[in-house]
């Protein structure tokens, strides 16, 4: 496993998966920013581009990732949480 | 577009198109008048399922016809209209249900429709998701499912082609003795007027024996695989709906996209398209009770709809009898877009007199009587009509 | 599970902030629900940084007496009377039940989002909104020694700017597409707000090193070319470069970010639901942030798009009204004019050059979440007939980013909203409103989706 790091680590810095990528990312930070460290897209469109945050702040529904099984989650509106596991791309899997 | 025409069809919906189409396919000189787009009514609401259905002999006729005529087209439909045969799953509850499951086999078998029975374990294996411990299905291959919006725009493009013209928007006040008078004080001449104005039929006929139902519909997000069959109970059969009160059903639709619809509902005398909380909550649930994982599904939107209903669940086909110029083609309740085809099929067969593939008797308007109805209490509106 | 509120305000912006305490301040029950993670709406979000330039207002909030719901989104209104209603609210965390918030007085304190046009490779990854940028650095994406090209319009830019130079970017280039000409009536409704002025000198001032193009604009986001296929790992094509249009004249820059917002867009959807008034896009209030509707208030970027000074006091505008506190709320509402000549002065520097409708090419996407590209778009007859002819704004945002595209570029305005005014589960929307539940007193602790 690689390691990838999001803003300055502090101690009590927290560790969740990103597509089996481990990263360590400052309290607060949101899911959508731990994405971006360990590739640069979230989602695949429906014609299968790939996609990326666009509006940061819950409206525009493309930095959708699966977290814990759970698919269809806006990571911009979700903080970092220990231990998360995040999908990315994926197929719609079935919650 | 003034000056006379052999028809002026009135309602661009899918029973609109597919009456224009017909017309313009035998010769006659067709104009189409909506007061909004091209399948935004009721069509726009629908959820474009294809389906046999035997609540009368009629009935059966009319969508066993339908659906040959969706396959004759199928090859030509252009993707949007997502056209796919997924077929039907009659979904029997317990062995009451399996009973009706067989006595549907064979009337279906009669009337040339292959069907196959699934016992509880198949059905299983069909739609995993389903849940356990339901008895069995019927399924019905040739049932399909398409999205209506975009089919009405094809059947009216092809009408078009065959030189049929469009008018929009532009709303129909008053139609009777060959004349329309629009909104915007101009007039139209036919030889024949055909409403095609689906529930909106009443408003410049009021007498219509026609009732608005509305229905519930909600579109799930993307879930390819999560069912891949049309699934619906066999169980309202029996859970006796009153006439009155409204009702729900577990109606639930694969589409092309991976979305799923999740219907039905229905209801009278409701005249918005506001949302009915409890309604859409006990649709709802009744899906989960048959789809248990349909809850953590992701809803994207939920909308109404309304279905014009009549009193014997058959649509008003044919010749208005108190005035030679009108040809009705609405009162298709939860089925128009199936029976769109083969409605278009009879209004031209009865313009250009000509005899229709099927017998025209049992949805002519005629069958209400001369006056057909004065008082809409006394109007007794049958069960639960399927979708 | 229920909550009973005398006061519920939707948005923990600078609006809905004003709004609660000055609720809660007088002795009313108050909840607040914002569907972002912390407090602060889009200005004061906090992040992985402690909140600064707000602390004042933070700290006040923090000490209310308020029931705050962060993380969570309301969905859908299930009953609303002149006595009161019910919203129903989802958390963004899964697993958790949808709450049931009843309310006496409602405050929509909604906010704005950005504008976004389309133009050829804007649905490139890393071509973000401009505050969409800003809020993903405040989340903790790291920016710094990226290169990141600012386009679009308004003062929302050199804010963008000056908080990404602080994080150690590198702004290559900002591009505003309004003319000096046509900005400098702003610059004059400013010297009646120094406070304004100041902000934006000390922007500027932190950008100083950044080359500001005015009448400038992106014509096209370029990816880095694909190595093509074979190789397992393929890299997928993002961000590289970008190619600005002025005058005539067109360049490419090479940079890690664009980051491009057209102004704001008022979040109407949730008015729209209820039935208020709406008109020119923006929610219909009375001095005292009355809407149309009996008891509900709203304040903030839905009733015009006029910074942070004004959704502040409409806040307080609407937070008095609605505790009673009338002669106080009318007090306040004598400062509302300065304000509203502010935005109208925002609203024309901000107007759009008509050759932006020019950007986008046939095969350019408008609608992200169901690509839909121009050419189906040309041609139809308005947004309901786009949507149901092609799918445009029919995808999980609810056409919350192509509709303000399409807005501008065929002039289509977008239809009323329907449940849910988010996706939601389908088990959110199954059951009926609760009506017995146990009263939400002003001490209970915040809810907090973890
Ligand atoms: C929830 C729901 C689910 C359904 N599911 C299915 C299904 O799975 N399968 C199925 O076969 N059917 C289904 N139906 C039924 C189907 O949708 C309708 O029967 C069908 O769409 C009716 O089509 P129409 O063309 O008659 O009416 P509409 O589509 O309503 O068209 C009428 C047209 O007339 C126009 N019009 C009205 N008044 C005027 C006027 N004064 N002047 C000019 N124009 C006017 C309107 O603008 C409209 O375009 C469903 C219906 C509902 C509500
Ligand atoms: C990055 C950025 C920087 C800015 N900088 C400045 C500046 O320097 N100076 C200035 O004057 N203005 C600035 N603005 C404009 C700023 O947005 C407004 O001045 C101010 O934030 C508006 O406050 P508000 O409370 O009306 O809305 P917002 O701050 O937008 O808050 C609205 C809140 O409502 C929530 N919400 C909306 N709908 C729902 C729902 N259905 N359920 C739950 N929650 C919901 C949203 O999540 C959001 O948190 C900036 C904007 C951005 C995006
Ligand atoms: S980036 Fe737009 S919703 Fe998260």
């Amino acid at each position: 496993m690689t390691e990838r790091t999001a803003q300055d680590i502090s101690i009590n810095s927290i560790e969740l998966s990103v597509d089996g990528v481990r990263v360590r990312v400052a309290p607060g930070a949101t899911v959508a920013a731990a994405v971006l460290t360990v590739d640069a897209r979230t989602r695949t469109s429906v014609s299968g581009e790939p996609r990326a945050p666009l509006c940061g702040m819950g409206i525009c529904f493309e930095c959708q990732v699966g977290i814990d099984g759970v698919p269809y989650q806006r990571s911009c509106q979700i903080l970092c949480s220990p231990g998360m596991r995040v999908t990315t791309c994926g197929e719609p899997s079935l919650p | 577009m003034t000056g006379n025409h052999d028809v002026i069809v009135i309602g661009a919906g899918i029973v609109g198109a597919a009456c224009a189409r017909a017309c313009a396919a035998r010769g006659l000189q067709t104009l189409v008048v909506d007061a909004a787009g091209v399948g935004g009514g009721a069509t726009a609401a629908g959820m474009g399922h294809i389906v046999a259905m035997d609540d009368s002999p009629a009935q059966l006729a009319l969508t066993r016809r339908s659906q040959q005529l969706w396959s004759a087209i199928a090859a030509e439909l252009p993707t949007e209209v997502e056209f796919e045969r997924r077929g039907t799953l009659w979904v029997a509850a317990d062995e009451e249900e399996m009973q009706e499951v067989l006595r549907k086999q064979t009337v279906y078998a009669a009337a040339g429709l292959e069907t196959e029975v699934l016992d509880a374990r198949s059905l299983a294996e069909a739609e995993p998701n389903l849940r356990p411990g339901l008895a069995g299905a019927l399924r019905v291959p040739s049932d399909a499912v398409l999205y209506p919006p975009a089919a009405a725009s094809f059947l009216l493009r092809q009408a078009m082609d065959l030189d049929a013209k469009l008018l929009a928007p532009q709303r129909v006040v008053a139609a009777a003795n060959g004349q329309v008078s629009l909104d915007d004080g101009s007039r139209l001449y036919a030889r024949r007027i055909v409403n095609a104005c689906g529930a909106e039929a009443t408003r410049f006929l009021p007498e219509l024996p026609i009732r608005k139902r509305r229905g519930h519909l909600l579109i799930t997000d993307r879930y390819p695989g999560f069912v891949h069959h049309q699934l619906v109970e066999l169980g309202y059969l029996k859970s006796a709906h009153s006439v009155a009160a409204d009702s729900t059903a577990f109606n639930v639709q694969p589409r092309q996209t991976g979305q799923i619809l999740i219907g039905s509902s229905r209801e009278f005398d409701a005249e918005d398209s506001t949302i009915n909380h409890a309604l859409l909550g006990a649709m709802l649930r009744r899906a989960e009770s048959y789809l248990p994982g349909i809850g953590r599904l992701r809803a994207i939107r939920v909308w109404t709809g309304f279905r014009a209903a009549t009193p014997d669940k058959l649509p008003l086909i044919g010749p208005w009898p108190e005035d030679a110029s009108l040809c009705l083609a609405t009162g298709h309740e939860g089925l128009g877009i199936t029976t769109s085809l083969a409605t278009g099929e009879l209004v031209a067969a009865e313009i250009a007199g000509v005899r229709p593939e099927i017998a025209a008797e049992p949805y002519l308007p005629a069958r209400f009587g001369d006056g057909i109805r004065t008082d809409s209490e006394s109007m007794l509106f049958g069960e639960a009509a399927y979708d | 599970m229920k909550k009973d509120f005398d006061i519920l305000v939707v948005g923990a912006g600078p609006a809905g902030i004003a709004a609660a305490i000055a609720a809660a301040e007088n002795g009313l029950r108050v909840g607040v629900v914002d569907d972002s993670p912390s407090p602060g709406g889009q200005i004061w979000r906090r992040g992985t940084q402690p909140p600064t330039a707000a602390r004042r207002w933070n700290d006040r909030f923090e000490a209310a007496a308020v029931v705050r719901m962060m993380g969570w989104r309301v969905i859908d209104c299930l009953r609303l009377t002149p006595e009161g209603g019910i919203l129903r609210a989802e958390c963004n965390t899964p697993g958790v039940q949808p709450a049931d918030l009843h309310f006496r007085h409602l405050i929509l304190a909604t906010g704005a989002r950005e504008r976004f046009l389309p133009f050829p490779g804007w649905t490139l990854p890393n071509v973000m909104g401009a505050g969409g940028l800003d809020a993903m650095v405040r989340g903790g994406l790291p920016i710094e020694g990226k290169r990141v090209v600012i386009a679009g319009t308004g003062p929302l830019l050199l804010a963008v700017a000056a908080q990404l130079t602080a994080h150690g970017a590198s702004v290559v280039a900002i591009c505003e597409q309004a003319s000096l000409a046509q900005m400098a009536p702003l610059a004059l409704a400013l010297l009646r707000q120094p406070g304004k002025l100041l902000q934006g000198a000390k922007y500027r001032w932190a950008t100083r090193k950044t080359p500001f193009f005015t009448r400038c604009w992106p014509a096209a986001a370029l990816a880095e070319p694909n190595p093509g296929p074979g190789s397992e790992n393929e890299p997928q094509p993002r961000l590289q470069a970008v190619t600005l249009h002025r005058e005539g004249k067109q360049w490419t820059v090479a940079c890690d970010y664009l980051a491009c917002g057209f102004h704001l867009v008022p979040n109407t959807e949730l008015a729209s639901l209820l039935g208020s008034r709406i008109q020119d896009g923006f929610v219909v209030t009375d001095q005292q942030m009355r809407t149309s509707i009996p008891a509900v208030w709203c304040a903030g970027e839905p009733t015009g798009i006029g910074g942070v000074d004004a959704s502040l006091l409409e806040g307080r505008i609407a937070g008095l009204s609605a505790a009673g506190k009338t002669e106080a709320a009318r007090a306040l509402s004598k400062r509302r004019p300065g304000m509203q000549a502010f935005a109208r002065a925002l609203e024309r520097a901000c107007r759009l050059d008509p050759r932006l409708r020019e950007l986008a090419d046939d095969q350019t996407i408008v609608c992200r979440c169901e690509d839909v590209r121009m050419a189906a778009l040309r041609g139809r007859s308005g947004w309901r007939d786009a949507k149901l002819h092609t799918r445009c704004g029919m995808g999980p945002c609810q056409g919350r980013v192509c509709g303000g595209a399409a807005e501008f570029l065929f002039g289509w305005s977008a239809g009323h909203a329907h449940p849910p005014l988010y996706p939601a589960r389908v088990s959110s929307l199954m059951e009926e409103a609760e009506e017995e539940a146990m009263a939400a007193s002003s001490s209970h602790p915040a809810i907090e989706p973890e």
